[in-house]
């Protein structure tokens, strides 16, 4: 019995802890490479999510099959997040860069441009909850477990864990991520080398705005039910999931936002759900006291 | 030629002196406040129209007390921190009386600022037992009963009809859910049954599966929830995705077509309190033919005891002859109004008498009330 609670516990932090790290792989890709905290992925994360609503209502309605819908919901999730992502880049980031703003300038400008996709979401759409479809299927084959797991955890949780690898493998592998490690570590010697910066941050932006989109959908079917304010939370704790793992690392992400999950689990089953968020803040702080940039960070030396 | 002027100057300075007051006496002015817009603007929209079809009727009508009545309305977001504010802009804007706030949390701070500026306040929706019961809020009047009778309604409803044993109360830490949790745990420890767990959730989590497979750990017939309706779908939604057939109670924040439309399969058998069922009642008909055909819709949750609220503020004003604050709560507490609620009047707490709560359960996507 112990045990089984003891795993049900578990599996609870998983979900939780996926969920975040979807969200925090975004987070910490940009801000390992322009070292910008990007306050407005979470409501790059709720629009991904509106837009998904909006295809898969319109395509359940043409009577599409339900595969066909979440692909096709999902896609369009991507590419119109990722177009955000690009423009706000153009238009809230770049600006500053090229004027060499100090970065707390970028910061606040990313605050605003979180605070101003809130209310133009709240205003175009609603400000009300809408019920979100379960674009997930519960797959046959896991229904003896679909009572400690659902099939729609146990899709966000491998979907957390591929695109963990795939950005991995996109940063140490690939042309454009040797030209991304580049441009984190010295913009001005990575261009004198012939790289568009510019374009190189960009990308970082789309790239990190799609994954958004993907939690978004998949995120909103597990819930099922959405509003303008669901990014704010879901982006706090995602940070704290990603500073909690060393901001700035990929695999990072993904461990702290697991540690963050399962203390958030375990100390309500064991303890009380009551002190839940004081508990996994203390953690927090705990873990940056002996390990100050994180669990996977690399401490920087300043060079004077 | 000085002198003149000086005259002059003076007869302007006393005319304005004069003529002030006299424009704020030229109309009613009747301040709305609560949640308008945000997560919960669906309580606070149907007060608004409320009050708008009253006072048209009302001013169609000649008005009280010979002026017509004006409405001022003001939006706090159910939040406290932001009612406050929302409560002095209505004192500076010279409200005679306000119908609100929405939120409980929000009506209490916001109660405080008009205590001092000596307006009478009535809510249709804020059900925190301190509002009334405590003495604190003399200028609060409500009518909607209040949390403790809810609280009370489901303990015997539990009890009598469902027979459960064993129950689990969860809620949202706020001043409603909290207050509505601790009086569920209150009234049904007095009535014998095992209240195995007692926790609060974080609102807005992305997730609740640790507190749901803490609630099956413990095995409870029925779950009790206090607190509001996206939360409330979340967990019933969980629970029923990981194969829990628990029964799941919620109070009147509960009772809301938004959690249904929300839920969608999963909210059916979900049994909720709220107020009963006034549809019998040939002025609640009346009002809601209005509201068809002024906003194309039907009207939402509270539409009728703001309705009723906003008709029991302007007949006391009519009744005490003016705007004084002793006269019109005096007038509100001794003469009863007919209202979409029934024949109302207020007892020496601020409570609404005659009216009440029922319980509803989900059945086939709307609420049915349970005799």
């Amino acid at each position: 019995m112990d045990f089984d609670y003891f795993s049900y516990l578990f599996f609870g932090g998983l979900t939780r802890g996926s969920i975040y790290a979807l969200i925090a792989l975004g987070y910490t890709m940009v801000y390992g490479i322009i070292q910008l905290i990007n306050f407005a992925h979470g409501e790059i994360y709720m629009i991904g999510a509106f837009t998904g609503l909006i295809i898969a209502s319109v395509l359940t309605m043409m009577g599409l099959p339900s595969l066909a819908v979440i692909i096709i919901a999902a896609a369009a999730a991507i590419i119109y997040a990722s177009a955000y992502g690009f423009t706000i880049e153009k238009i809230a980031y770049k600006p500053l860069r090229d004027a060499n703003a100090p970065r707390l300038s970028a910061l606040i400008s990313a605050i605003g441009m979180s605070l101003f996709l809130q209310n133009y979401v709240l205003l175009a759409q609603t400000s009300d909850f809408l019920p979100f479809p379960s674009l997930i299927p519960d797959f046959e084959f896991w229904e003896p477990y679909s009572h400690i797991w659902t099939s729609a955890e146990l899709v966000i949780f491998i979907t957390t864990v591929i695109v963990m690898i795939l950005l991995t493998f996109l940063i140490k592998f690939t042309k454009i991520g040797k030209a991304m490690r580049a441009t984190s570590q010295d913009k001005t010697m990575a261009s004198l080398l012939g790289i568009n910066v510019n374009r190189v941050i960009t990308f970082t932006f789309v790239v990190g705005s799609a994954t958004a989109a993907i939690g978004g959908i998949l995120i909103a079917s597990h819930i099922g039910q959405i509003n303008f304010y669901m990014g704010f939370i879901a982006g706090i704790k995602a940070f704290v999931a990603a500073v909690l793992g060393g901001i700035g690392s990929i695999p990072g992400a993904v461990i702290g936002a697991l540690i963050l999950g399962w203390t958030e689990s375990f100390f309500t089953g064991y303890i009380s759900s009551d002190y839940e968020d004081v508990f996994a803040f203390l953690f927090l702080v705990g873990i940056l006291i002996l390990r100050p940039s994180g669990i996977l960070g690399k401490s920087e030396t300043q060079k004077v | 030629m000085k002198l003149y002027f000086k005259i002059l100057v003076l007869s302007l300075f006393v005319l304005i002196g004069f003529s002030a007051p006299g424009f704020a006496g030229d109309t009613i002015k009747l301040g709305v406040a609560g949640a308008h817009s945000g997560d919960l603007a669906s309580y606070g929209i149907p007060s608004v129209h409320a009050a708008e079809l009253v006072v048209k009727k009302i001013n169609a009508q000649g008005g009280v007390l010979g002026k017509t009545v004006e409405l001022l309305v003001e939006d706090d977001v159910c939040k406290p921190e932001v009612a406050g504010n929302t409560a002095t802009k209505l004192v500076s804007d010279g409200v005679d009386v306000v119908m609100g706030h929405i939120c409980s949390g929000a009506t209490k701070s916001a109660m405080g600022i008009y205590k001092d500026a000596g307006i009478i306040a009535i809510s249709p929706s804020a059900t925190n037992p301190d509002l009334t019961l405590s003495g604190e809020y003399p200028n609060f009047l409500r009518t909607i009963a209040h949390d403790a009778v809810q609280a009370q309604l489901q303990v015997k409803f539990a009890t009598n009809v469902l027979k459960v044993k064993k129950i689990a109360i969860l809620h949202d830490k706020g001043d409603y859910g909290k207050g509505q949790a601790e009086l569920a745990q209150k009234y049904f420890t007095t009535a014998g049954v095992d209240v195995a767990l007692f926790e609060g959730v974080t609102p807005g989590a992305v997730d609740y599966s640790a507190i749901v497979m803490k609630v099956r750990r413990v095995k409870p017939d029925l779950v009790v929830w206090g607190g509001y309706h996206p939360e409330a779908s979340k967990i019933v939604t969980l629970m029923r995705k990981k194969k829990m057939d628990t029964l799941f109670m919620g109070s009147d924040g509960v009772k809301d077509d938004t959690f249904i439309k929300v839920a969608g399969k999963y909210a059916e058998g979900v049994f909720a309190t709220g107020p009963m069922d006034v549809s019998g009642n040939a002025m609640a008909i009346a009002a809601k033919k209005a509201h068809q055909e002024a906003y194309g819709s039907d009207p939402g949750a509270f539409f009728d005891a703001a309705y009723a609220a906003t008709l029991a503020l302007l007949n006391a004003v009519e009744k005490a002859g003016s705007t004084d604050y002793n006269a019109v709560m005096k007038a509100l507490k001794s003469e009863y109004v007919d209202t979409p609620l029934g024949n109302i009047s207020f007892d020496a707490n601020g409570d609404a008498i005659g009216i009440g709560f029922s319980v509803y359960r989900v059945e086939n996507g709307v609420f049915v009330e349970q005799k």
